[in-house]
C-alpha cells in the first residue's frame, strides 16, 4: 500500500471524528440515564455521568413511566426478544428447506415456486399494511405472538442466500452421498445443514436485528400495552407537551432497546460481516 | 445455474416448500391482491357496501395536493438520506482502509449503529436536538440559530434526515470497505509510480472501481429511506409540523389506520408497490450483471 508518511495522521483524525458522531448520541443518552430529571432539565445539560444510573434503570425495568400506565420495560424487552428470536429462527427454519427443495430437486412448477418466493422481496410490510392487518384480524392474530411474527417470517432474502450457497456444494458430494445410500433427508441433515453453519450464524445476526428493530407491524398488530415491544413502547413514554417527559427513564429505555442487538452484533461480528458482504454467501 | 446431480421425486420437495409457500400465500399474495382489489373499489357514504370505481382512487390520489406534497417530501428525504449516508460511509471506509493500527477497533465502533433501530436512532437524536433541553440545540442557539424543529418544517426535515442517515452509515461503510479491500494494491502502486497524487489515485482509479458497489448501495439506501424510516418519522415528528415530514409510507399508514380511508390507502399501497418493484428490478439486474462479469 502506498502511503505518505507526513499525512498518516489524517485517516486517524477522520475516523476519530466518525467515532465521535457514532458515540455522541449514545453517550449523551447514557449521561441522561444516570441523572435525576432536574439535572437534565437544567439547560445546558451536564455531560458528566451522575449517580442515579442503577436507580433509573431499575425504575425503567420494573415500573416504566407514568405515561405508559406504569408498563414496565421488562415486559417490552421480553416481547421484543420473543419477536426477534421467533422471526430469526423461523425464517431460517422455513427458508433452508425451501431453498434445498428448489436446488436439489426437479419437480413440476419448480420455477414458479422459486419466483413466488423471490417476488416477496418486492412486497415489504409497508406496502400491504392494511390488507395484511385485515387478514391477521380475521385469523384472530391481534395481540398474539403468532400475529407479531408469522406475517414477517416468509423471507425471500434467506431463501436466496441459502440457494446461492447450495449451488456451490460440489456435485461429487451429492453423488457420493447417493452411492452410499443416503436419501434426500439424510443428506440434508447430515451434510447440508452442518455445511451451512457459517451461513446460518450470519443470517441469524442479520435477521435478529431485523426482527428486533421492526416498527410498523408491531405498531399495528398490538393493541394491549402488555404486548408492546420496546422499540414502539418508547414512543408512549415521550410526552406531548402536556406532561413533563421523564427523560432519564426514556434514555435508560433507549439504551436497553439498543443493547441486545448490539450485543448480538459484537459477539458474532466475524460471521455477521462475512454473511452481509461476501458475495459467495 | 442448475445442479447436475439431483434427488428424484416430488413429494419430498413439496413437503419442504409447504411452510414457506404457505406463509407467503397467506401473508404476501393474499394481502397484496387485496390491496390491488381494494384500490379500484370505493365505499358508499355509510361504509356498508363497496363498488368498482376503476381508477377513481388513483385519480383522486394524484389530484390531491397533500399526496403530491408527500411525494415531494419523500423525494427530498430519500435523496438526502442516501447522500448523507453514502458520502460519510465512503469517506470513513477510505480512511479505515489506510490505517493499520486500531483498524479493528474503528471498524467495530463504526458498525454499532447498524444494530440500532431507526426508531431508537430517532429518539436519541431527538433528545440531542430537543428545543428546550437538547445539548446540540443549545449549541445551535449559542451559534445564533433559532432552533425549534417542532415549529420549523425545514428543521424538522433536517433532524429526521440526520437520524435516518446516521443509522445507515454503518452499512455503507462496511460495503465500501469490502469494495476497497477487493481492489488489487498493484493498481494503486502502479499509479503512484506513474506519479499520480493520492487525490488523483482516488478519483481516477479507486472511485470508478467502486462504482458497482456505490450503485448497489444507492438502491439499498433509497429502499431504506422509503420504507424503513417510518419509525423515525413516527417517533420524532409524526409527519409534522404541518405535514413537512410526511413521507409516503407514513401517509399510507395515517390515511388507512388513522383516517380509515381504505380505498385511498390501498391505492397508495399499490403506488408504493410499483416503486419498490421498480427499485428491486433495477437492483436485481445489477446483481445479475455483476455475477456474470465478476
Amino acid at each position: 500500500m502506498v502511503t505518505a508518511r507526513h499525512t498518516a495522521w489524517i485517516p486517524h483524525a477522520v475516523l476519530i471524528a466518525g467515532l465521535v458522531l457514532v458515540l455522541l448520541p449514545i453517550y449523551v443518552a447514557f449521561v441522561a440515564s444516570s441523572h435525576g430529571l432536574p439535572d437534565i432539565l437544567e439547560a445546558p445539560m451536564t455531560l458528566v455521568p451522575g449517580t442515579r444510573l442503577v436507580a433509573n434503570f431499575a425504575e425503567a425495568l420494573c415500573a416504566g413511566t407514568a405515561k405508559t400506565s406504569g408498563e414496565p420495560v421488562t415486559a417490552m424487552l421480553f416481547n421484543s426478544l420473543v419477536m426477534a428470536l421467533v422471526i430469526a429462527i423461523g425464517k431460517i427454519v422455513i427458508s433452508l428447506p425451501s431453498a434445498y427443495a428448489v436446488v436439489f430437486f426437479r419437480f413440476p412448477l419448480r420455477r414458479l415456486c422459486f419466483w413466488a418466493i423471490f417476488v416477496t422481496l418486492m412486497l415489504p410490510v409497508e406496502v400491504r399494511i392494511i390488507p395484511t392487518y385485515k387478514i391477521a384480524a380475521d385469523l384472530s392474530l391481534i395481540d398474539t405472538y403468532a400475529g407479531l411474527t408469522l406475517p414477517l417470517i416468509a423471507s425471500a432474502t434467506a431463501t436466496l442466500l441459502f440457494r446461492q450457497f447450495f449451488l456451490t456444494i460440489p456435485d461429487e458430494l451429492v453423488e457420493a452421498a447417493k452411492i452410499d445410500g443416503a436419501g434426500p433427508w439424510r443428506f440434508l441433515v447430515e451434510m447440508v445443514i452442518p455445511l451451512s453453519r457459517t451461513n446460518i450464524a450470519a443470517l441469524f445476526v442479520i435477521l435478529f436485528i431485523y426482527g428486533w428493530n421492526q416498527y410498523l407491524w408491531p405498531l399495528l398488530i398490538t393493541n394491549s400495552p402488555g404486548m408492546t415491544t420496546i422499540v414502539i413502547g418508547i414512543r408512549q413514554m415521550i410526552g406531548n407537551g402536556d406532561t413533563q417527559t421523564e427523560w432519564q427513564i426514556v434514555m435508560a429505555t433507549a439504551l436497553l432497546a439498543i443493547m441486545p442487538p448490539i450485543a448480538v452484533v459484537l459477539l458474532m461480528q466475524r460471521w455477521f460481516v462475512r454473511g452481509l458482504i461476501d458475495p459467495e454467501k | 445455474m442448475e445442479r447436475r446431480v439431483i434427488f428424484p421425486g416430488w413429494v419430498c420437495p413439496a413437503l419442504l416448500l409447504t411452510p414457506q409457500l404457505g406463509v407467503t400465500i397467506v401473508f404476501f399474495f393474499w394481502p397484496a391482491a387485496q390491496a390491488v382489489l381494494q384500490s379500484v373499489r370505493g365505499g358508499d357514504a355509510f361504509g356498508l357496501a363497496t363498488r368498482f370505481v376503476g381508477a377513481d382512487n388513483f385519480a383522486a390520489l394524484f389530484a390531491d395536493p397533500d399526496y403530491l406534497a408527500s411525494f415531494a417530501v419523500t423525494a427530498i428525504f430519500s435523496a438526502a438520506v442516501a447522500l448523507l449516508a453514502l458520502a460519510p460511509g465512503l469517506l470513513l471506509a477510505v480512511m479505515a482502509d489506510r490505517v493499520v493500527r486500531g483498524a479493528a477497533f474503528y471498524k467495530t465502533v463504526l458498525l454499532l449503529p447498524y444494530a440500532i433501530a431507526p426508531a431508537i436512532a430517532g429518539v436519541l437524536w431527538m433528545f440531542l436536538f430537543n428545543p428546550s433541553i437538547g445539548v446540540l440545540a443549545a449549541a445551535l442557539r449559542a451559534l445564533g440559530v433559532d432552533w425549534n424543529y417542532l415549529l420549523d418544517g425545514g428543521q424538522a426535515m433536517a433532524l429526521v434526515i440526520l437520524a435516518a442517515a446516521w443509522k445507515q452509515v454503518s452499512y455503507n461503510f462496511l460495503f465500501f470497505l469490502a469494495g476497497l479491500q477487493a481492489i488489487p494494491p498493484s493498481l494503486i502502486e502502479a499509479a503512484a509510480i506513474d506519479g499520480a497524487s493520492p487525490h488523483r489515485r482516488f478519483w481516477a482509479i479507486i472511485f470508478p472501481l467502486l462504482a458497482p458497489t456505490s450503485f448497489f448501495l444507492l438502491i439499498v439506501n433509497m429502499v431504506y429511506a422509503f420504507f424503513d424510516t417510518f419509525g423515525v418519522i413516527q417517533n420524532v415528528t409524526q409527519g409534522g409540523p404541518a405535514k413537512a415530514t410526511e413521507i409516503l409510507v407514513y401517509k399510507v399508514w395515517y390515511d388507512g389506520i388513522v383516517g380509515l380511508d381504505l380505498g385511498g390507502s390501498a391505492a397508495q399501497s399499490v403506488v408504493l408497490m410499483a416503486i419498490v418493484i421498480g427499485l428491486t428490478a433495477i437492483q436485481f439486474r445489477f446483481i445479475e450483471s455483476r455475477v456474470h462479469y465478476a
